[in-house]
């Protein structure tokens, strides 16, 4: 396997914490008893959350679906057993900042039936991977690893990129939790099938499983069960926290790093972990979705430390209860594992698709010590598996720097807590970082939220700008149309305009009104003059045409787009009108002004509706009002 | 049901164990058989000059924590370490005043009008021995010879007192006949005056590789024993209380161009060993160098800071004005560590130049 670095790689910094695995690794995983009621989150992964597809009183059996996806990253939820829905409604989850969330009660009638529809592929190696990928996705699984990303969006990779390795998550870096352990050991031949599947999901043939030394009988039992399969092999690694992060585990089996930003696939590697591995097998031979999970229940706080297939929406409460309950003393109940974990406040929190373990701490293995001035050790740096610089991040976030804080890479920390866990100033580092990132998510968001306002406040701006321009438009028309009339009447009467054109006879007098007329209504057209003056000027006198010239003028000066092009199109509509009016002593003449006029203001419409009228044409149309004024000038 | 009794801190839940306090406990232990045995190669006024320093950093440390109105951070072990470091860095004999001046300048302005531990720019000993240099430049500079304890003329308690309070000598031991350039301050001077540093050395002065190592050095009561002060920073490296960077390369710093100086003329420059064993550049390297506040956080950073140190040192007391360059070097240096750190920041996961 070429891309399986012959010699394996290690990663920058690491920990290696007290492992406590002692407690529960010898502990088969057990069944439990059916709790009276189940909490079912409708959010149990990375992603948007489910859309309830049940309603309050709804019978639902066990593997129906309960929460529909809802995106592209979403998992949906099932229903772990047959049974009543009691309630819809928010309950406290674990999660760092003690949220709630929307849940699903519901009341096993202790049948256990299973959907009708549940149906698997009997051989699944016969089936295109597309199948497999979707019986995946349906299923709802997620990585069981802890980062819950839904995983046949692991399946489905990009076109353009080649699946060179699976990997398979063996590591269980955290301290304490024996789960994974537990499933390689009793599962074995369930997760080799389920690698195999994935193997032909993603149409490669390389795997490797990493598991870390301090699990010798996984490692043993792996190793015989893989014997005669050459496209998987076994890897054991030196112990050391966090050799289980995705991209740690990565650079240790490979030598190559995932670029920041990037996912495995960008380096030809996929991850899953051991959990999925078996959950996936089970979605897609028997169309069983995820519904339980084994789960540690350990810590020197819990009286009997097990390893427990818990149905997911199970309180803690119940699985606390089910290993002889907390012992005095206990400090802190931690879903997780004491190095990621999230302590929660309320043992009602139910067990998720997440949910590696249940530790019980006592005030022995838990400090709590105060925060102290950071003394520069650089401890934090020589931990960080990023190489990031945790002080000065931490100093970053407390003052809320929130671009140098990106600067520093803030994004690219994967909270292990393994700067928290080495600093002598007991500065709760990671609480800083969710901090920061939370901070810079908010000014993020509120930044995106000013910048809508702002070009809603610039459209209601343009609005206004355009409802008033149309206004003295209409008024500027009104005038000129008044002009045109006194003139039509004036030659209607036969006076002579001042045009040397105009040579018309007498007789062609009714003709001359007329196109007055029609000039009127050309200079009607131009309505935008919101330079009423420059209608003024096709009024023909030498005063408004001079006027109508500055208003240009200044339109032209001034920035806004808008304006000018409604001085450019009254400009032109009165430069239209004008030479109509000059070349009115010929019918065609005449009539091809009428037409100048109705192009002017069709262009000028669509530079309206352009809006967005640049300086270059102010000037256009300061130019159009001085042949404007020299028209009326001639006149 | 709800527990109220429940910790809710964030994440990690473990940790492991080390604290500045006993951080800052080991690199005085780590301290302990050097200062021991200069009290045994320098007697009880020694040993008073130690006692006073710490005492007087300790009680301005409390004073400071009394006049801002916070707990005591006595706890922490920072403020003993500072009066340890700049006892060590003063003459043997230093009066009182000296001792007291120096610490209450090591945590007043060394350490405490920056904001207290964490936030000062410079080595707090360091800064106040270099103040008092400048302050008081005859009493740093009067090195009397060793006189150990329970050794012929070794000073009783009361003599010792009467040394560092008053000044006051037994009348067979007149100041000036105890005192004595060291081995730095014998070769520049003499070198200077056209001497070879054979002849500066040796003769009347009779200057001893094994004396020095051996903590028989005329100098200032940390400058003793070079193998026991590099044991105690071993020791440190080993616990890794601080790394080998900083020592390390501020050795080679100072080390590479005394040799190949030494190489190009010995008889001006002295050679390498005789830059590693006299004076303070161990004692620099291990215990000076290596504060954490004011050293860089980076490893890059680290080597670059050490390097300089040394470089620094070499060229002060070769060419400098001063026979001894150490505090000044790190000094220095200490002020250009924002800088070091924020241009040797570590190439992150995932950013490095990918080869294909
Ligand atoms: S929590 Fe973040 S900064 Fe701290 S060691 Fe882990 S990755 Fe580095
Ligand atoms: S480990 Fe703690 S004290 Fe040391 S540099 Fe990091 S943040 Fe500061």
């Amino acid at each position: 396997m070429g891309i399986v670095a012959s010699v394996l790689k290690k990663f920058h910094g690491g920990v290696h914490p007290e492992e406590f695995k002692d407690l529960s690794e010898k502990c088969a995983i057990e069944p439990m008893p059916m709790p009276e009621r189940l909490y079912v989150p409708l959010h149990q992964h990375i992603g948007s959350p489910c859309e309830p597809s049940i309603n309050v009183g709804d019978m639902v059996f066990k593997g129906q679906t309960i929460g529909r996806p809802q995106g592209f990253v979403s998992a949906p939820v099932h229903a772990p057993t047959s049974g009543k829905v009691v309630e819809i409604r928010q309950h406290p989850v674990a999660h760092p900042s003690g949220l709630t969330m929307m849940v699903a009660v519901i009341e096993p009638d202790g049948k256990d039936t299973w959907h009708k529809d549940i149906s698997g592929l009997e051989d699944p190696f016969k089936h295109e991977p597309a199948e497999i990928r979707e019986r995946v996705r349906c299923g709802g699984i997620v990585g069981m690893g802890g980062a819950t990303f839904p995983s046949f969006i692991k399946m489905s990779p990009p076109k353009d990129k080649v699946v060179e390795l699976l990997i398979i998550n063996g590591v269980e870096c955290e301290p304490y939790l024996t789960c994974d352990a537990r499933v390689m050991e009793e599962q074995t031949t369930e997760v080799i099938d389920g690698i195999k599947i994935m193997l032909h999901g993603l149409q490669t043939e390389n795997c490797v499983i990493g598991i870390e030394n301090n699990k010798p009988r996984a490692i043993e039992i792996m190793k015989a069960a893989v014997k005669d399969i050459p496209e998987i092999d076994i890897i054991a690694l030196p112990v050391r926290y966090p050799q289980g992060g995705e991209k740690q585990l990565i650079e240790v089996v490979t030598g190559r790093q995932v670029p920041s930003g990037g996912l495995p696939i960008d380096v030809g590697v996929i991850v899953h972990n051991v959990a999925t591995a078996v959950a996936i097998r089970d979605a897609v031979r028997f169309g069983h979705p995820l519904l339980a999970r084994p789960v540690t229940v350990t810590g020197l706080g819990i009286s009997r430390p097990a390893n427990v297939q818990a149905l997911f929406g199970t309180p803690v409460q119940e699985m606390i209860k089910h290993c002889g309950g907390l012992k005095n003393g206990t400090r802190k109940v931690l879903m997780g594992g004491p190095m990621m974990g999230v302590a929660i406040g309320t043992l009602d929190v139910p067990v998720v698709k997440g949910t590696s373990g249940i530790l019980c701490m006592t005030s022995n293995e838990t400090t709590d010590k105060p925060e102290q001035a950071c003394i520069r050790c650089g401890r934090c740096l020589q931990a960080c598996p990023v190489s990031l610089m945790p002080t000065e991040m931490a100093w970053l976030s407390r003052h809320e720097e929130l671009d140098k804080l990106q600067e520093y890479n803030l994004f690219d920390c994967i909270e292990c807590g393994s700067c928290s866990y080495v600093c002598p100033s007991n500065i709760p580092l990671v609480h800083y970082f969710r901090f920061g990132k939370m901070a810079i998510q908010t000014a993020d968001k509120e930044k995106k939220r000013g910048e809508i306002a702002k070009q809603r406040a610039k459209a209601k701006d343009a609005r206004e700008e355009k409802v008033k321009a149309e206004r003295e438009a209409r008024k500027a028309a009104m005038k000129a149309k008044m002009a045109a009339k006194r003139k039509a009447a004036a030659a209607a009467k036969g006076e002579k305009p001042a045009t040397e054109k105009e040579s018309a006879p007498a007789a062609g007098g009714n003709d001359k009104a007329a196109k007055a007329a029609r000039a009127a209504k050309a200079a009607k057209a131009a309505r935008a003059a919101k330079a009423a003056k420059a209608a003024k000027a096709g009024g023909g006198t030498k005063d408004a045409a001079g006027d109508g010239d500055d208003k240009a003028a200044k339109a032209a000066r001034a920035a806004k787009a808008a304006k000018a092009a409604k001085a450019a199109k009254a400009a032109r509509a009165a430069k239209a009108a004008k030479a109509a009016r000059a070349d009115g002593g010929t019918k065609d003449a005449a009539g091809d002004g009428d037409d100048k006029a109705a192009k002017a203001a069709r262009a000028a419409k669509a530079a309206k509706a352009a809006k967005a009228a640049r300086a270059a044409k102010a000037a256009k149309a300061a130019k159009a009002a001085k042949e404007a004024k020299a028209d009326g000038d001639s006149q | 049901m709800s527990h109220a009794n429940l910790l809710t801190s964030s994440s990690p839940h473990v940790h492991d164990g080390a604290s500045v306090d006993r951080v800052m406990q080991s690199v005085i232990w780590a301290l302990m058989p050097a200062s021991a045995l200069s009290v045994m190669v320098f007697g009880l006024p020694a040993l008073l000059v130690i006692l006073i320093t710490v005492a007087s950093c300790m009680v301005t440390e409390q004073l400071f924590m009394l006049i801002r109105k916070r707990k005591t951070t006595l706890g922490d072990n920072s403020a003993a370490l500072t009066g340890l470091l700049l006892a060590l860095t003063l003459p043997p004999h230093s009066p009182w005043w000296v001792c007291v001046v120096g610490g209450v300048f090591a945590i007043g302005v060394g350490k405490q009008i920056y904001g207290g531990l964490g936030y000062n720019m410079f080595n707090p000993a360091l800064i106040s021995r270099v103040f008092l240099l400048i302050s008081f430049p005859a009493e740093l500079t009067t090195w009397p010879v060793p006189m150990p304890l329970f050794s012929d003329g070794a000073f009783s308690m009361s003599q010792a007192f009467a040394i560092i309070f008053s000044g006051e000598y037994p009348v067979n031991q007149a100041l000036d006949a105890i005192t004595m350039a060291t081995p730095l301050g014998q070769y520049k001077m003499e070198v200077s005056m056209g001497k070879t540093v054979t002849d500066a050395l040796g003769g009347d002065y009779g200057f001893s590789y094994i004396n020095s190592m051996g903590g028989n050095l005329v100098g200032s009561i940390g400058e003793t024993s070079a193998i026991l002060l590099a044991a105690g920073g071993l020791w440190m490296i080993r616990k890794g209380i601080i790394t080998w960077h900083i020592p390390g390369s501020m050795l080679l710093g100072t080390l590479v161009p005394a040799l190949i100086f030494w190489a190009f003329d010995s008889s001006v420059y002295p050679d390498p060993l005789f830059h590693l064993v006299t004076g303070g550049l161990i004692i620099g390297a291990f215990f000076m160098a290596t504060d954490m506040v004011t050293s860089p956080v980076t490893i890059k950073g680290q080597l670059i800071f050490g390097a300089s140190c040394g470089l620094l040192t070499y060229i002060i007391r070769t060419w400098g004005g001063y026979p001894e360059g150490v505090s000044f070097a790190i000094v220095i240096m200490n002020t250009a560590v924002p800088l070091i750190d924020q241009y040797t920041r570590p190439t992150i996961y995932g950013q490095r130049p990918e080869r294909t």
